[in-house]
């Protein structure tokens, strides 16, 4: 493997919506490289489909702040409500600027930005659902993607596409990160010729995006194997709140392809097997449009009781035949057309087998407002190191996310983010980055290549998807958590033994699937061992032996570290309290 | 119910193969399968060395656009009840083969950039939206379903033997800022269009539009852009 340098004074690790707003924050200011394991637009913000929040009060009554106390309770309570504020402050802003930048919005009949109801948005504090979600049609995710390449495109970003980062390097060649050793670079397995790069830098923003694909019926894309916090968790980053993972309630039955939200938001309704809009009985207020939590638990509660549709009585339908075909065709042209493709049924005509669907992951790289890494509950950083959008947790999503804020999160805090990092290349120095640096990344891809186990990499994906799926989702006991730790745990002792079949240097997608197992098996284990330790049900994790919020113990939030011998501790930090004093989540 | 499928697939590794060759795998996938799982059965469990490009698995990242069975298409879209059950793979043509059905995708992001896909408005726009209308948005919301995957490029005959000709996908993102009424660009991508290596290149042969997994009518699009050529507009 040849070892090639480069010298910037940042990086970008990912090129979804978060690094590509980052990068376009930074270019102009600091020599930047972007460096992505895909081309920028193949990535999974693309597949967002429903649309971003801000109180524009385009079509009614709104403001941020409402927003801002639904993001709170939809968070259960969870959420740093001063980072939540920040947000929902900055999305009217977020929103007009990426219609200066060429979004194509749907419009209103005046011209303005449209917009539609979503679950969790409501009217002054809860009193009926608002129309804050802006959008097109529905593929907004896909829009930003697009918008945002264009702009990095207009002003020359630098891309380094089909490069997969796989370490850090931090000043002194220490081995994890901390206060007094920043960043000085990170390392990159290039796939169209099996070399290692180092990439010499004061800074990098990671914007790697989520995990899904630990779980079997998922709407994640395939590469969505949380390389960022992955690495930054062998380096010492702790994982903040790794238990709470969003199960989406419309995932396509089996496939898990994610039906938005805007399908309910439209006026598409929930039925069990006997034809019962069943929401009415959970969310007598907002019924179809409570929050994603409360949806599928609704949704798993049915077919627990019996009254799952099909012979398997092991999904609901998501019921849009009552639309007029019109309002189909120009608000939900995409997901109408899944359902088509993949089911093989008329949308307009036929009831949609649905399912929940692992979705997002709340949890993950701790982060200020600023984007910048945090350590510990104390606010330590880790100079030089930055995340946002998915695979950082700030924490603006709590306990659960509300729909359309994580296209809104990526656009304002990568904008922040970039923003914090150019100030600081403009005055850190660039710690020395001896080439040894890139030899941990080197034996681990050198030891996957060249190993002559027994075990299969997609073999071993598929026990611990299933175990996943099975013990550490929607409802969740201790019995099942601790089974879902212990099998990771066992997965991770095979791990070593996985044999890459492909030896060649090319294009090596057997050792990159092998690499990204790797970094799911890690993040799995820290879900595992989050989750079984929170003994409280609150937001997306439901614990049925604990079923009830705990706010005497629980307000704070689970920070999950790797030992130097290798065990998963927890630590806890206090939530950021608010205006906004927890009560009972009704809806 | 699994049922056999027999993949043929075109292979190729320039590191150790002088010249491309054929290869056949079976494979027991269910007929509601997309062909991408097909793909994935043989590289998880046959062939590790087999190089294809795949993300999101449902037709909207543009990652795995392929011939299958002698059409462009997208991996992940096309079901196997779709395709039967002998099925022959091969890279998109037209683009550099760099391993098995890994193309180089750096020429048709180069035609991409030419038209300056992005939207060129020098005024000040305030602190609130620029207004558009519906039917000034409706205008060119085809265009902007397009996900690069290169599909209509490599399908097109006149691409094929010539590089320099700017290709349907290029001109698909010209369209989509040439038609929108907040767009000032336009006079320059048009100066980029007006040539033979531009829009007059186009032989209107409908492969593109035939192989647009978005359905976009990509023929009628290039024919705008010539109508708003010879307008002068």
């Amino acid at each position: 493997m040849e070892l090639h340098r480069h010298s910037y004074d940042a990086g970008i690790v990912g090129a979804g919506g978060a690094g590509l707003r980052a990068a376009i924050e930074v270019a102009g200011k600091c020599r930047t490289a972007v460096l992505t394991k895909l081309y920028p637009t193949r990535s999974h913000t693309g597949a967002a489909q429903g649309g971003m929040c801000a109180a524009l009060a385009n079509v009614e009554e709104d403001s941020w702040e409402w927003h801002a106390f639904d993001t709170v309770k939809g968070g259960d309570y969870l959420v740093d409500q001063t980072a939540a504020q920040t947000m929902c402050r900055e999305a009217v802003d977020a929103v007009i600027e990426l219609e200066h930048l060429g979004l194509p919005f749907n419009r209103t009949p005046e011209g303005r930005i449209d917009q539609r109801r979503f679950g969790g948005h409501t009217r002054n504090h809860g009193e009926a659902p608002v129309r804050r979600a802006c959008f097109a049609a529905d593929r907004t995710g896909h829009m930003i993607l697009q918008t945002l390449y264009q702009q990095c495109v207009a002003r020359d970003v630098q891309f380094f596409s089909e490069f997969q980062v796989l370490d850090v390097a931090f000043a002194g060649g220490a081995a994890a990160a901390g206060p007094d050793t920043p960043l000085a670079g990170v390392v990159a397995y290039e796939l169209a010729t099996g070399d290692l790069h180092l990439f010499e830098c004061k800074a990098a923003l990671f914007a790697t995006g989520g995990f899904g694909k630990m779980f079997k019926v998922s709407s994640n894309a395939h590469t969505l194997t949380g390389d960022g916090p992955g690495l930054l968790f062998r380096r010492g980053v702790p994982m903040e709140d790794m238990e709470f993972f969003q199960f989406h309630p419309t995932g396509i039955y089996k496939l898990g392809i994610l039906l938005s939200e805007a399908a309910r938001g439209e006026g598409g309704i929930l039925r069990n097997a006997e034809g019962e809009r069943f929401m009415e009985r959970y969310a007598p207020t907002v019924k179809d449009l409570a929050p994603r939590d409360m949806v599928s638990r609704a949704i798993l509660t049915e077919i627990r009781e019996g009254r799952g549709c099909g012979q398997t009585r092991d999904f609901v339908h998501l019921d849009l035949t009552h639309l007029p075909a019109e309002q189909i065709d120009a608000k939900l042209p995409d997901i109408t057309d899944f359902v088509r493709t993949y089911l093989g049924i008329e949308p307009k005509t036929d009831r949609i087998p649905i399912q929940p669907t692992a979705h997002y992951a709340m949890g993950g790289i701790p982060t200020n407002v600023s984007a910048e890494v945090v350590l510990d509950g104390a606010g330590t950083g880790a100079p030089g190191l930055y995340a946002a959008g998915e695979c950082a947790c700030v924490s603006v999503h709590g306990a659960n996310r509300l729909g359309t804020n994580s296209l809104l999160d990526i656009v304002v805090f990568g904008r922040r983010g970039g923003s914090a990092m150019a100030d600081f290349v403009a005055s850190a120095d660039q710690p020395a980055l001896p080439d040894e640096a890139a030899e941990p990344a080197r034996a681990l891809v050198e030891e996957l290549r060249s190993g002559k186990g027994e075990e299969n990499v997609a073999d071993l994906r598929d026990e611990l998807q299933a175990e996943m799926t099975d013990k550490a989702s929607v409802f969740r006991t201790e019995e099942t958590l601790t089974a879902a730790r212990d099998t990771v745990a066992d997965l991770r002792r095979r791990y070593p033994s996985v044999s890459v079949r492909d030896k060649g240097r090319r294009y090596n997608y057997d050792l990159t699937e092998a690499l990204e197992l790797g970094f799911l098996l890690d993040l799995a284990e820290a879900l595992a061992v989050s989750a079984l330790a929170r003994t409280e049900s609150r937001g997306a994790h439901f614990r049925d032996d604990h079923p009830l919020r705990d706010d005497a113990n629980w307000m704070r939030h689970s920070l999950a570290r790797r030992t130097a011998d290798g065990a998963v501790v927890l630590d806890y930090k206090p939530v950021e309290e608010g205006p906004y004093l927890p009560m009972e989540r009704k809806y | 119910m699994a049922i056999p499928v027999e993949l043929r697939i075109k292979r190729y590794d320039p590191e150790r193969d002088p010249v491309p060759h054929w290869e056949t795998y079976e494979v027991e996938v269910e007929e509601s399968d997309r062909v991408l799982d097909a793909l994935h059965e043989v590289r998880w469990h046959q062939d590790g060395s087999l190089a294809f490009r795949r993300s999101c698995a449902h037709g909207v990242c543009g990652s795995d656009a392929m011939v299958i069975n002698g059409e462009n298409r997208l991996a992940c879209v096309l079901l196997i009840r779709d395709v039967g059950r002998s099925i022959t793979v091969e890279p998109l043509r037209g683009l550099r083969v760099l391993k098995d059905l890994v193309v180089d995708m750096e020429p048709f992001f180069e035609q991409y950039k030419a038209v300056k896909p992005w939207l060129v408005n020098a005024d000040d726009p305030g602190d609130r939206e620029r207004l558009q209308s519906p039917e000034e948005r409706a205008r060119y919301d085809d265009t902007t379903k397009c996900i690069l995957c290169a599909a209509c490029t490599t399908s097109c005959p006149v691409f094929w033997p010539n590089e320099s000709y700017v290709g349907p996908a290029a001109i698909v993102n010209a369209h989509r800022f040439l038609f929108d009424s907040r767009d000032e660009g336009g006079a320059d991508r048009l100066e980029v269009l007006d040539r033979r290596s531009g829009v007059w290149g186009c032989r209107t042969a409908f492969n593109c539009t035939d192989a647009c997994p978005r359905g976009i009518k990509v023929t009628s699009a290039i024919e705008e852009v010539k109508r708003a050529l010879l307008r002068g507009d």
